[in-house]
């Protein structure tokens, strides 16, 4: 009950933010919300369930160019985002039952090169694709800041949509199977619990909202290459997020976003040059200074502060 | 009678080792059988192929009707036969409750998890861990994760309950307590199978002793009998002190 009060407020308070028509800060909110997709879908798989995944690129990718391609077919725009979840979802599934036989590791190698031959396919598909040209999409004919507002609320709702999923998940049979698989799948499995099964749930719940993600970008920055959506770091990043937020909690990779994209933004501005070093350090001092996250650290302090109130 | 365990002619290998050998056994319904035999015998490795962790590489085993020799531990856990590991296998970082309760939500069918986590606060009582049961398991005593270890395999609702060395590590008066639990579970109809290296302790809760050495099955008889077994005593104490024991007309 609580939870949901908390994604009802939520959503409203970064609701009202659609209202400015400030472009920095609509395109801000909107990658704090595609980073909250993808940081929760990679809770699925990595946090709760333990299964260190790199896929999350691979899912993002997969998803926007299976809708740039029914996009480019005259296929309208919500059928392609449609179809890009589904299709990234069923590629999960399928793709998990090898797999997820792996672990730590030899899991997180195998899934790294699923994005590696994605990319590989989009590359020499060229008549479906356009090779490493990329894909245009179709422009809106929107003033820039209705678009900036317009896509600001889809990616919202889809933040919306995931959290939802990942508070029945997480209260639910599904996420309690997923955590007794991350605390010891062996003692999990003579208890009953179908590992595969919910592995590859997992799994696919991982990739369906990431492929949304991808999809929605896509005709956000009207442009897709390769290089661009197949990017390793859409699948290092979540995983940092919810690191920072703490490892298979409900709302700390939503935290762990606020955190990345604020560092990212300031490291970005103020170091040009070096950001990329700056941010890789300051992300591992943060994960080794606050190893449960900044969530369950939090809490901790709070609990501290209210033990000594008491 | 019609048997609610039978292994037929089972084999498990380890590469070139032959951790169980052959062995054919049938267990009734109620029964409470102690398995014992000397360090490396087979027993924990017999409670694996069972519950399907290492399944047979020979033979079949058929549990309630159904063969399962090659079935799905989760499947196996499912459909009534439950285990517990020599080596305890808690989830670290969840609380009694919880660790009772995916016993109950995944093998004992309970659907809401409301009610399985409220049946595991019943069970974490009837073990005595009643006082901890928001404690993360991770922090008990390894009694109590012996025990907790045990109410998992309850909240299961088990045909078929296989113990792995539960009392071993255990003092004397714990070591009562755990048997007069396992008694309790026995009255409520469970079938029980008591790996246990304490020869006292078996003997005085079984009704039936089957003994592993290598691999194989070389007694399975009454406690009285097995005591007195030749093959028995020599399997434990070697062959010349076996000798010098019976010249003394004693027993182990
Ligand atoms: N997973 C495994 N891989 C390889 N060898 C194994 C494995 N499990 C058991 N063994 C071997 O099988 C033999 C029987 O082991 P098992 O654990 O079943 O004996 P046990 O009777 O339970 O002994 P203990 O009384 O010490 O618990 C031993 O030689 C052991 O080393
Ligand atoms: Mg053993």
């Amino acid at each position: 009950m609580r939870d949901w009060l908390i994604l009802g407020v939520g959503t409203l308070l970064f609701g009202l933010l659609a209202l400015s028509g400030d472009t920095y800060l609509l395109r801000l909110g909107t990658m704090l919300a595609m980073y909250a997709v993808l940081a929760m879908s990679w809770n699925f798989i990595g946090g709760m369930t333990g299964y260190p995944s790199f896929a999350t690129a691979a899912f993002f990718g997969l998803g926007a160019y299976t809708s740039a391609i029914l996009q480019a077919a005259q296929m309208p725009m919500a059928v392609g985002w449609a179809a890009a979840g589904l299709v990234a979802g069923g590629f999960a599934l399928l793709i998990g039952l090898p797999i997820l036989r792996l672990k730590g590791h030899y899991f997180a190698i195998a899934s790294l090169s699923i994005g590696e031959i994605l990319r590989e396919v989009v590359n020499t598909s060229e008549e479906i694709t356009g090779g490493g040209m990329g894909m245009n999409l179709p422009l809106l004919r929107l003033p820039p800041e209705v678009q900036a507002q317009a896509f600001y609320l889809c990616m919202l709702g889809l933040a919306v949509l995931t959290t939802a999923v990942a508070i029945l998940v997480h209260h639910g049979r599904l996420g309690f199977a997923f955590r007794c698989i991350e605390q010891n799948e062996d003692a999990a499995t003579v208890l009953g619990v179908d590992t595969r099964t919910f592995k590859t749930a997992a799994f696919g719940l991982s990739a369906v909202f990431s492929g949304v993600a991808g999809a929605i970008y896509g005709n956000w920055v009207h442009y897709i290459e390769p290089l661009d959506v197949f990017d390793i770091m859409h699948s290092v990043k979540p995983l940092v997020m919810v690191l920072l937020g703490g490892l298979g909690t409900l709302f700390g990779p939503i935290f762990g976003a606020i955190v990345f994209l604020a560092l990212e933004e300031a490291v970005w501005r103020n170091f040009l040059g070096v950001h990329a070093a700056v941010l890789g350090v300051l992300i591992v001092a943060m994960v080794l200074f606050l190893p449960r996250g900044l969530a369950t650290s939090f809490e901790q302090i709070a609990r501290r502060f209210r033990g000594k109130a008491a | 009678m019609s048997a609610l365990l039978t292994l037929d002619g089972v084999s498990r290998s380890f590469g070139g080792l032959r951790a169980v050998d052959n062995v054919s056994l049938e267990i009734a319904p109620g029964e409470i059988v102690g398995l014992i035999g000397p360090n490396g015998a087979g027993k924990s490795t017999l409670i694996n192929v069972v519950s399907g962790v290492h399944p047979a590489t020979a033979g079949r085993v058929v549990f309630d009707g159904r063969d399962i020799t090659r079935a799905k531990p989760h499947a196996i856990a499912r459909g009534g036969v439950a285990r517990t590991f020599q080596v305890v296998q808690p989830f670290p970082n969840m609380t009694v409750r919880e660790n009772i309760a995916a016993g109950g939500a995944f093998a004992g069918r309970i659907a809401s998890l409301k009610q399985a986590m409220q049946e595991a606060g019943e069970l974490a009582a009837g073990v005595g861990l009643g006082d901890l049961v928001d404690q993360p398991a991770n922090t008990l005593t390894l009694a109590r994760r012996k025990r907790l270890e045990l109410a998992k395999s309850l909240a299961m609702k088990p045909k078929l309950l296989f113990l792995d060395e539960v009392n071993a590590g255990l003092n004397p008066a714990e070591i009562d307590d755990a048997l007069a639990l396992i008694r309790r579970i026995a009255e409520q109809g469970v079938t029980i199978v008591l790996v246990e290296h304490l020869m006292k302790v078996v003997v005085g809760i079984s009704e039936r002793i089957v003994v592993l050495q290598n691999g194989a099955l070389i007694a399975d008889d009454t406690p009285e009998a097995v005591l007195n077994n030749q093959k028995v005593i020599e399997a434990y104490l070697g062959k010349k002190y076996a000798a010098a024991l019976s010249a003394e007309g004693g027993g182990p």
